[in-house]
């Protein structure tokens, strides 16, 4: 019973997981053909199956007008994705720790509708601001810009930060931040040299997240650049066309979300130690 | 009149900040929905409620969003059992756990439209491994992209595939939460697996797994970039989602006024129905 029992546990991790790794081994398997491997059916063993060839990796970075240009458009998905997680996580963590310390009274409104306020954008569809968006930025002449795009990212990381940041702090006993006023600090004395620095696990969390969303989305990159600007997604899913060769396209989907498979390794490390529970819920 | 101190310098940037951010798209979308902005005339004339008379029409709106909540609500379901069962199987002791771990959270960390690039050269009808590993296993080569009902699962099995580690992410850190004294006193009792899992487990999960449903039905809402990618909504309009719907109308028919008049409806309707969706929830939740 107890050998059948464990077989069927492994039996279903090991299903899962090959469901999971299939895009991954596909793509790797695919960049390396020509379009002989490809056109012939479904193969997935190289040099038994098809010839492997390097052309789909080196057209990532050929040069002179030849190729496709993955380089750029992965710096420019870099600044706005860091930029825009910082200063995200700086006003979040800011303002979730106002919502978490003091009361606050803005007409009707108090700490729980204002903290609802900010979660309460994530239901927002990025349909409904597609459209005043590109108008905004046309108007501000940020069209088409990296600090354009900053600027919507912020509407779209900052709720996520200000979320796991009034969680966590609510966890903090108040008792912590009375010591440090008792000890002579003012409130934000008390805020920037205790508080801060045990935070540090949840700002952590807040940011691996701000990164994951920040990356991955592709509709505002999509609606508000043209030319001057491309991210990464926009610059991947323009190569999704039936001409395109699939080697191509699976390399730089792979080199594409590589960066961030190596944060579920950190989001692993925090789930594991027990921090996430405060964090995320 | 405010008066400024401390408390209002940790709160006011950010919160002016999303508002000037939010509130100016939101009231401007309001006043553009009752104007006839189109590629034509483009500009803010007054035509009062003809957009919304028009909307209530559409049929092609109102079966796009019976789609989206079918679509939602099925992947979502899907993905809390198989989130729930794989944080079951590595919540205890098992070999290669951390890995197992890492690895059932990768999809999640991906790029949602990149990866349903790589499932549109999957599912290929011809030249994609899914068909491939279908008649190895004995049967007829399926059209995944290119009839109705099989895109939506198609459409489905993606969502399945990327959103299922986030459902599996909340539900871990809530088991790894939870206190040890339940399941001592269970095993004192005597209880199997499952009698442990149905009256001890599942009930003290049952705040988490309203949370986990819920962002995952917010998020599910917005479903449009693996319609995008995989299908462009069709065959026909068979996977189209309200989003999508109104991106058509909006950026590609550049009917700017009617898009609006859709927009707010379609976030109105969400608004609604996720909080009945959390207060049903959070009420059973207590009862139970």
């Amino acid at each position: 019973m107890k050998t059948i029992y464990l077989a069927l546990k492994y039996l279903a991790i090991l299903l899962w997981t090959s469901f999971v790794a299939l895009p991954f081994l596909w793509a790797l398997t695919t960049s390396f053909k020509t379009a002989n491997g490809v056109t012939g059916g479904a193969t997935y063993i190289p040099w038994l199956q098809y010839k492997p060839s390097l052309e789909g990796w080196k057209v990532l970075v050929r040069t002179g007008g030849q190729g496709i240009d993955i380089v750029g458009p992965y710096i420019s998905s870099a600044i706005v994705t860091l930029s825009a997680s910082f200063l995200s996580l700086a006003l979040g963590t800011l303002a979730a720790y106002g919502l978490s310390r003091f009361s606050y009274r803005l007409g009707f409104l108090k700490n729980s509708d204002i903290t609802f306020f900010f979660i309460s954008q994530r239901i927002m569809p990025p349909i409904v601001l597609a459209i005043p968006f590109f108008l905004m930025l046309q108007f501000l002449g940020l069209l088409d810009t990296i600090p354009g795009l900053i600027l919507v990212y912020i509407a779209l990381l900052l709720p996520i930060a200000t979320w796991v940041m009034v969680d966590f702090f609510n966890n903090i006993p108040r008792q912590v931040d009375e010591m440090a006023m008792i000890d002579g600090c003012n409130p934000i004395g008390a805020f920037v040299r205790v508080i801060l620095p045990n935070s540090l696990p949840g700002i952590a969390v807040a940011g691996l997240f701000c990164i994951i969303f920040g990356w991955n989305d592709f509709f505002f990159a999509f609606t508000l650049t043209f030319t001057k600007t491309q991210l990464l997604p926009v610059a991947v899913v323009a190569l999704n066309s039936s001409v395109t060769p699939w080697w191509s396209l699976s390399a730089s989907a792979l080199v594409s979300v590589a960066p961030l498979v190596i944060i579920a390794f950190f989001v692993e490390r925090f789930l594991s130690s027990g921090k996430m529970a405060g964090a995320i819920r | 009149m405010l008066k400024l101190n401390h408390k209002h310098f940790f709160l006011l940037p950010g919160l002016i900040v999303l508002v000037a951010i939010i509130i100016f798209p939101l009231l401007f979308t309001l006043r553009v929905s009752f104007s006839s902005w189109d590629v034509v005339k483009p500009g803010l004339d007054w035509i009062g409620g003809k957009n919304y008379v028009r909307l209530f029409e559409d049929m092609r709106f109102w079966e796009a969003l019976s789609r989206l909540s079918l679509m939602a609500v099925g992947s979502v379901l899907i993905q809390y059992i198989i989130g729930f069962g794989l944080a079951l199987l590595v919540w205890r002791d098992i070999i290669l756990k951390r890995f197992v771990r890492v690895l059932f959270l990768v999809p999640m960390m991906t790029t949602p439209v990149i990866m349903s690039v790589i499932w549109r050269t999957i599912l290929h009808e011809s030249l994609g491994p899914a068909n491939d590993i279908v008649q190895v296993l004995g049967f007829e080569p399926l059209n995944w992209l290119s009839t109705g009902g099989m895109a939506v699962l198609s459409v489905i099995l993606v969502e399945v595939w990327q959103w299922t580690p986030f459902m599996f992410l909340l539900l871990l850190a809530g088991l790894l939460s939870l206190p040890d004294e339940p399941y001592m006193a269970a095993a004192i009792d005597g209880a199997g697996a499952f009698r442990t899992f149905f009256s001890v487990t599942f009930p003290l999960m049952a705040p988490i797994s309203v949370g986990a449903l819920l962002i995952r039905l917010i998020e599910a809402s917005k479903l449009m970039e693996t319609v995008y990618v995989l299908t462009s909504g069709g065959p026909g309009t068979a996977t189209e989602t309200s989003s999508y719907y109104i991106y058509i109308r909006g950026l590609r028919d550049y009917q700017i006024g009617y898009a609006a008049s859709l927009s707010l409806t379609y976030l109105v309707i969400m608004i609604i129905s996720l909080t009945i969706i959390a207060k049903v929830l959070t009420y059973k939740m207590a009862r139970d």
